[in-house]
């Protein structure tokens, strides 16, 4: 623990942290740009530069010196400010400072900082730079007339998103940041080093010009588009959000998010269903929300209690509470969220969640990936291996083969391989202390069994340490499995229902249902083709909502916008069609559905981790037959959203099925 | 007094007997290398400190005291390496050639001694690409003690095991830079790293790495054969030992000569060279150790020692000893200005101050050699180069503000000449107009 002075303020910082950590510690702040904490340090910008005593009689840079017992250390000293000075004329020179039609103006590092730590004018006579703009994909618009160079991009794309595709190429004031051969990024993290970027050289394509940052309204949210549950912060001006930016949550997201996550939300505005509709000779009509209800109480009366719900992948827990108690009031329990068809045994949860946790995957030493394509189904899952990886784990996967980004050790494909590994990965997963197995949705159905077999046999739940995890892929899944959204026989018990809600569900087979359907959800799509009523409800960005993550953790969103047209939120359509159908649901806010709920369902009475029991279920240890095809097949069109988005599509296109695209050449 | 032919090191300087290692073991080299190493690491490390040689690459730190920080016992999983630095990229130098294409087995023993000492497994030996007929010399070299077995699995029949790889650069100045020559080693980039950590903590592919020049590396043998007490009678005191010159420019006969430390400029000049171009009246300045290191002007130059010492206290220093001499005739901004091009050129781009300010310093250095400029572009200037001095992460940023710097220093009466004479106004030039 070195003790040392910032300024003559005498701070401790842990071992192995750095003069600028503790100059932070003390309270000063340090300018820098190169710089990131979840990078590794490049000590480039040279922005941050201090003096240190003892040492060499020029500045140093604070943000790669390790901080040492007796230092002192200068952040205001002349000799300091001299530096900053000269750094920042130096990065301001060929900068093109054209920050008013600069979509990075209002949120930029180099604008801050040149305000705070510039000289306020330049000296520089010469011709400006010129940079061409490089080609980075659908999602990061370049201009590199702007990029100084600091590579935050570069590391983040070889250390976090594990795709060697963007460098520095040429030398000197040459130097020039790329694309691999100026092509797409293929990452599906590309849309961070927007964020990254401290000046404005890597910009949102999708928002290009589109709003100034003070003109936006920001709400906490939690996203929807896989079951991570990354925590957003949706910026929305008027009607419309905008953007769609990670928040920092170190157990969750750290400050990642997919680019699904962020550019899905232009799909918001898009084939949406704003008003109720009824199928007349086979064609959906527009009717008003009573003629709409008068069709369902009719069909209802007629159900009697054969009435079920399905469970899409972006609901809320407020939504499929109120579902589950309208159709409990009428003497059902035909809940199902599943959507795919999956129907595995959901008596202990444990069995069902992520229980290493997020943040706890990192600190794996083995680690078993069984039917998952983790890039896909949890991109942000994939990175914290990532970082397992560069402390020393070693991963074994069984599957399909497929580009995880890291090393990996495939087995093959069969199941049966769960109960005969090969020895040089059982040993391993003798030895390690934290071991790690992950089954994936393709393994769920006919592996569950065998994995929880390996959990017994490797004693992967011991003391401090839960290594069995199942990683879900819709938002809504843990939450409708604590609500008893899950039958035994999966979906297939739903089949004959004479009156099905599907709140949100476009994933189903509907032709296997026979009855009367009712789609309740924000966008037109496959459900609502083949409902016979559709009621407009309101996407995850207009309404707040409770959510489960994959590892059990609730997590509540705020309303940023509002439904458009006449849809209503979701839970209101219950609470008002309850009350048409003759079974008046006991609440009549959002505050009293939560407090409700909160009575009935305690794990939704306060926010944060839940833990599950470990009491496994018992099933047949034997598994086999091959790991067919992973349940993704395009990450960018996984839901609703998605495939309205005209961004998600672009991606698809592009990144998936290689279609190139012209540009505009300006 | 000036050094005999009996002191000499590099006795085949001039390549007048073949390179190979028949002629090369009867000129003494791998002549019972084994003893010398059986003298042990610490004994041969000890002779080095105690001969007093410092480094020969430019900065002079001491060769035994750098090697004395390598781990006595490396990891099995973490060897120790020796680098050596045969980029000689610095304009003005070529003693490291000299060396490589007629004397390379003096190379080869210094770097299986100094690898023992300072138990490396392997010496990497980073030639700057451009040198090819000696890299052709060096890979020829090598092979041939492979074959006699004074390199390889027990090396000179020592019983240690010690490999030699050469390794050609692809003509980056910048990779003469330690920590980026390693980076280049390793195949990537080559962009100087930060310290700390250092080479020998954390060096090539992570594992300690101690990265010597050419000359230090050479000159090792000698110095065990004849005794540290021989090596540093020659020089004044911190700066000992013999030191290949490499005299450049308006001189009669320019050369590559071995001579002893800290011998006048004069004596150097008048002994080897054959005197300045036009006589020593015709002498304008000097740049004493390669491109980077601030010129001198003659009266100062003229009878300074040539040492690390000397020549710092004359605001310059030895550098790789690369004697640039100007005469009269030199256009002194044109040559500066063409130095700052080179710094320009080979910037890494890594780090801001170099990056940036190398094009901006070459650029008004260009209109300053035309006289395009105004007198207090010479102050901005001047403080230009002090905001790139010591701000960035290797010394390439100081060797391109240095040579401006000694420019500014010894010849502003010469710039603003030039802008008075071209503006014609006394200094002030006619404001000019932004077109917008």
């Amino acid at each position: 623990m070195p003790k040392l002075k910032v300024d003559g303020i005498e701070v401790e910082v842990p071992q192995g942290a750095t003069v600028m950590q503790a100059c932070n510690a003390a309270g000063k702040e340090i300018p820098h740009f190169c710089y990131h904490e979840r990078l590794s340090i490049a000590g480039n910008c040279r922005m941050c530069l201090v003096e240190v005593k003892p040492g060499p009689p020029k500045p140093q840079a604070s943000c790669a010196l390790p901080a040492a017992d007796n230092q002192e250390v200068f952040t205001t000293s002349p000799m300091v400010k001299h530096a900053r000075e000269g750094v920042m004329e130096f990065l301001l020179i060929n900068h093109p400072l054209d920050c008013p039609i600069c979509d990075q103006g209002g949120h930029c590092d180099l604008q801050d900082i040149a305000v705070a730590y510039g000289k306020g004018h330049s000296r520089f006579d010469e011709n400006k730079r010129a940079v061409t703009d490089k080609y980075m994909g659908p999602i990061v618009k370049t201009t590199m007339n702007r990029c100084i160079q600091c590579t935050r991009c570069v590391r983040f794309a070889e250390e976090v998103a594990g795709v060697e595709e963007i460098g520095a190429i040429f030398r000197g004031e040459d130097m020039q940041i790329t694309s691999y051969l100026e092509s797409a990024v293929k990452s599906e993290l590309s849309g961070n080093t927007v964020d990254l970027c401290p000046v404005g050289a890597l910009t949102s394509k999708p928002y290009q010009f589109e709003a100034r940052p003070w003109e936006l309204r920001r709400t906490p949210a939690i996203d929807v588009s896989d079951a991570v549950g990354t925590n957003v912060r949706l910026d929305a001006r008027g009607r419309q959000v905008l953007q769609c930016h990670p928040v920092i949550n170190d157990d969750v997201n750290e400050e990642w998010a997919t680019d699904k996550t962020r550019y899905m939300i232009d799909g918001l505005v898009r084939r949406r269903l704003d008003r109720p509709f009824v199928r007349r000779e086979g064609k959906l009509q527009p009717v008003s929300w009573p003629e709409a209800f008068d069709v369902i109480a009719d069909m209802a009366a007629q159900a009697g209690g054969s009435v079920a719900a399905v469970a899409g992948d972006l609901v809320d827990c407020e939504t499929m509470y109120a579902a589950k108690l309208m159709l409990g009031s009428m003497g059902s329990s035909l809940l199902e969220g599943r959507q795919t068809g999956l129907d595995y045994d959901t008596s202990s949860l444990a069995a069902v969640n992520f229980n290493t946790t997020i943040a706890g995957l990192e600190r794996a030493d083995a680690i078993l990936l069984v039917g998952s394509n983790l890039r896909w189904e949890a991109p942000l899952l994939n990175t914290r291996v990532r970082k397992a990886i560069k402390r020393g784990a070693k991963v074994f996967a069984i599957g399909p083969e497929v580009d995880l980004t890291y090393r990996v050790e495939w087995l093959g494909d069969d199941l049966s391989l769960l109960g005969s590994l090969p020895s040089h990965v059982a040993d391993l997963f003798e030895r390690a202390e934290r071991p790690t197995v992950i089954v994936g949705a393709a393994a769920l159905k006919g592996g569950h069994g065998a994995a929880l077999a390996l959990a017994k046999r490797f004693n992967l739940v011991r003391e401090g340490w839960n290594g069995f995890n199942v990683v879900h892929m819709a938002a809504s899944r843990m939450g409708g499995l604590i609500l008893g959204y899950a039958r035994p026989g999966g979906i297939a018990d739903l089949h004959y229902a004479r009156l099905t809600f599907f709140l949100g569900a476009d994933e189903v087979d509907f032709s296997r249902f026979t009855g009367f359907k009712v789609y309740v959800g924000h966008h037109g799509d496959r459900g609502a083709a083949a409902a016979d009523v559709v009621l407009p409800g309101a996407s995850y960005a207009e309404k707040s909502g409770t959510y489960v993550n994959l590892e059990g953790r609730v997590q509540r969103g705020e309303r940023a916008v509002f439904p458009p047209g006449d849809a209503r939120e979701d839970w209101s359509i219950f609470r008002a069609l309850s009350e048409r159908l003759g079974h008046t649901l006991p609440f009549d806010s959002l505050p009293g559905l939560r407090e409700h709920m909160g009575q009935n369902v305690p794990q939704f009475a306060k926010l944060g981790l839940l833990s599950f029991d470990w009491t496994p279920p018992s099933l047949s240890e034997s598994a086999s037959g091959a790991v067919g095809r992973y349940p993704i097949q395009d990450f960018y069109l996984t839901n609703a959203i998605c495939r309205a988005s005209p961004t998600m599509q672009r991606c698809s296109a592009e990144l998936i099925h290689g279609e190139s695209f012209a540009e505009a050449a300006e | 007094m000036s050094l005999a032919d009996k002191d000499r090191i590099f006795t085949n300087v001039y390549g007048f007997q073949r390179w190979n290692l028949d002629a090369a073991i009867m000129r003494g080299d791998w002549d019972d290398t084994r003893a010398l190493m059986l003298r042990g690491q610490d004994a041969i490390i000890d002779v080095v400190k105690a001969s007093g040689l410092r480094g020969r690459g430019g900065a002079g730190f001491p060769t035994g005291t750098k090697w004395s920080f390598m781990p006595k016992e490396p990891k099995p999983d973490r060897p120790n390496f020796l680098v050596i630095n045969a980029d000689e990229s610095e304009p003005g130098s070529c003693k490291d050639r000299e060396i490589i294409r007629h004397d390379p087995h003096k190379l080869l023993e210094g770097a299986l001694i100094a690898g023992f000492a300072m138990r490396a497994r392997a010496a990497y030996i980073y030639i700057r690409g451009e040198y090819i007929r000696e890299a052709e010399t060096l890979y020829a070299a090598i092979a041939e003690a492979y074959d006699r077995g004074l390199l390889g699995k027990n090396a000179a029949g020592s019983g240690y095991d010690y490999d030699v790889f050469l390794c050609r650069g692809a003509g980056a100045y910048i990779c003469g830079e330690e920590t980026a020559m390693l980076e280049s080693l390793e195949g990537k980039k080559g962009q100087p790293r930060l310290k700390p950590p250092f080479p020998a903590g954390a060096g090539l592919y992570g594992c300690p790495t101690t990265v010597n020049n050419v000359e230090s590396i050479a000159v090792v043998p000698t110095i065990l054969r004849r005794g540290p007490e021989w090596f540093s009678s020659f020089g004044r005191e911190n700066n000992k030992g013999t030191k290949l010159f490499q005299i450049s420019g308006h001189v009669e006969k320019p050369c590559v000569v071995e001579e002893a430390m800290s011998i006048p400029f004069r004596e150097l000049i008048e002994k080897h060279c054959g005197g300045i171009r036009g006589g020593w009246d015709n002498l304008l300045a000097v740049i004493p150790g390669g491109s980077s290191v601030p010129l001198v002007p003659a009266e100062q130059i003229m009878d300074a020692p040539m040492d690390f010492d000397g020549l710092k206290a004359l605001g310059s220093g030895l550098g790789t000893a690369a004697v640039i001499v100007m005469d009269k005739s030199t256009d002194i901004v044109r040559a500066i200005s063409r130095i700052s091009y080179f710094y320009k050129h080979e910037s890494c781009g890594q780090c801001t101050p170099c990056r940036e300010g190398t094009g901006w310093m070459w650029r008004v250095m260009e209109r300053l050699r035309t006289g395009e400029a105004q007198v207090s572009e010479i102050d901005t200037l001047h403080e230009v180069t002090k905001q790139i001095e010591g701000h960035t992460i290797c010394a390439l940023g100081d060797a391109a503000a240095w040579p401006i710097q000694g420019l500014i220093k010894h010849f502003r009466p010469e710039i603003e000449r030039r802008i008075h004479e071209r503006n014609g106004t006394g200094g002030f030039a006619p404001m000019q107009e932004a077109a917008e």
